[in-house]
């Protein structure tokens, strides 16, 4: 086999075996947004009144509304922690430890975000089952649509994680990045309310919501649940994690990025 | 044969120069140490021979091949210790070595002799199936110094890889990587701030605020007295 699939295949075995030991992190994985589902979408069932819009050929409950937004909350949150366990890893040297391998270090990153999306597009999968038990389905060719939405929205997501973690200096700055990234991108997308329910109550909030790239994964998610395809939020997606990717590559890039200014 | 070279090595974290103009070389086959007190700059040119960042001042050879201009080639040849562990701890001794030999692309029968061999090396092969975890600081050591022998490379790093151990761990570690420049003929770059672990016969350098005080070897550099008080003394006057 050769050198850089033997390297892809360690890396996404390890990472697989950390996420099957630290249970814990897998059941709150599974129970955050599951909470959301039934307790918050439970109550705004009532308050919320959804007009049929695509990719919704008819009038649908909030629940149903925000499962696509809940899997994308998935995929954010699971970019996040593995940029998280970059920062620890960094700390603990074994990221340093990967940087010394003879393959090129952007390869080496590239298996790593790989890696983290692999698992984050599992426990999608595992949350969409548990769903379909509470009784929200779809389609059998919704979920197979699925699969490259899930890829692309998951490698933009966690490249945006990878390239903080070459700017976060310490562990402790992570609490910063939940209330200044993962809130904002989460409240501030269609993963809870659609666009023009937004623009209904300020015209800000609605651009910002249309601007944020994790509202057109979330849009992507959506229509491949319903066997759509929705090109623009393909494209507004990938631009962003192309724009993340380069940004990753020179924070770890070791002539010019931020690792060698924080000299660790 | 050079097996380590650093020419003219300058590093600086904006305006604090960490490293000024650093020039040494070790022969193919001999220990070095590297001793200079906390603060003196290792770890910035342990980041630099590694390749964490570079630097645009000065060059760095790792048996014959130039970090900056061949730097994969340059890596290939090079074993690291790093100062903090780098294990895995929920995995078995075995796993963590089979992980470091894929980063360098070996798998397989020939990832297995290798991982033997550099196991039987620090004499760590029946403790292969245990848990990391439930190994002592000293021999998660050896494994690490085991696992930088896998990919059989030329030359070893090691930054201060006694820290935290108690004296006979660190007596072990001391005397097996002495024993590998010896009988293997690798390079040994070994910082240390502790003088007990450098012998007469090993090349020393003198690092201190980010120059080199002093270069040559240990037995004549200490001229009579004990080494402790040498590095103390060229280290306290001029602090």
């Amino acid at each position: 086999m050769n050198a850089y699939l033997i390297a892809l295949k360690a890396i996404i075995g390890r990472e697989a075996f950390r996420f099957v030991s630290q249970r814990g992190r897998f059941i709150a994985a599974l129970v955050r947004p599951l909470l959301w589902l039934v307790v918050f979408a439970a109550g705004f069932r009532a308050a919320l009144g959804l007009s049929i819009t695509p990719p919704y050929a008819t009038y649908i409950t909030y629940e149903v509304y925000i499962v696509p937004g809940l899997c994308g909350m998935i995929l954010l949150f699971n970019g996040m922690q593995s940029s998280l366990s970059l920062v620890y890893d960094r700390e603990m040297g074994s990221m340093r430890l990967l940087l010394t391998s003879p393959l090129p270090r952007w390869w080496l990153l590239f298996c790593r975000l790989l890696a983290s999306t692999s698992i984050s597009v599992l426990q999608v999968y595992v949350f969409l089952a548990i769903t379909a038990l509470y009784g929200i389905r779809f389609a059998w060719y919704g979920y197979i649509a699925l699969l490259p939405a899930l890829l692309v929205a998951g490698v933009m997501l966690g490249a945006l994680g990878l390239a903080l973690s070459s700017a976060i200096k310490q562990l402790e700055n992570f609490a910063g990045v939940m209330n200044f990234v993962i809130f904002p991108m989460f409240f501030l997308s269609t993963a809870l309310y659609p666009l023009w329910k937004m623009a209904e109550s300020s015209e800000l909030l609605h651009d910002i919501c249309a601007f944020n790239p994790f509202s057109h994964s979330v849009e992507l998610i959506r229509f491949a649940l319903y066997g759509q395809f929705n090109g623009f939020a393909l494209i507004w997606t990938g631009l962003a994690g192309l724009i993340w990717v380069a940004l990753a590559l020179w924070g770890y890039d070791p002539a010019r990025g931020l690792v060698r200014r924080s000299g660790k | 044969m050079t097996g380590l070279r650093v020419d003219h090595l300058s590093y600086a974290y904006g305006a604090k120069q960490a490293l000024n103009d650093v020039t040494f070389s070790v022969e193919q086959g001999s220990f070095c140490a590297l001793l200079g007190p906390n603060g003196a700059g290792k770890s910035t040119l342990f980041a630099l021979l590694t390749r964490l960042f570079t630097s645009a001042q000065g060059t760095i050879e790792i048996a014959g091949h130039d970090m900056g201009r061949t730097p994969r080639k340059a890596l290939r040849e090079m074993g690291v210790v790093f100062q903090q562990p780098t294990l895995d701890l929920d995995l078995t001794a075995q796993r963590n070595m089979t992980y470091f030999a894929a980063l360098h692309g070996l798998s397989g029968k020939d990832a297995q002799h290798r991982i033997d061999a550099a196991l039987d090396r620090l004499d760590m092969r029946e403790r292969a199936g245990e848990i990391v975890r439930n190994l002592n600081g000293g021999h998660r050591r050896r494994l690490e110094i085991a696992r930088s022998l896998v990919h059989t490379p030329k030359v070893l790093l090691l930054d201060e890889p006694t820290v935290g151990l108690d004296a006979a761990a660190r007596r072990s570690i001391t005397d097996h990587v002495h024993a590998l420049s010896e009988t293997e003929g690798l390079t040994v770059l070994w910082a240390t701030h502790l003088a007990d672990e450098i012998r007469d016969t090993d090349q020393l350098l003198i690092l201190h605020q980010g120059a080199l005080l002093q270069q040559g070897l240990s037995g004549e550099l200490r001229a009579g007295k004990p080494l402790a008080d040498h590095f103390l003394a060229m280290t306290g006057a001029t602090a």
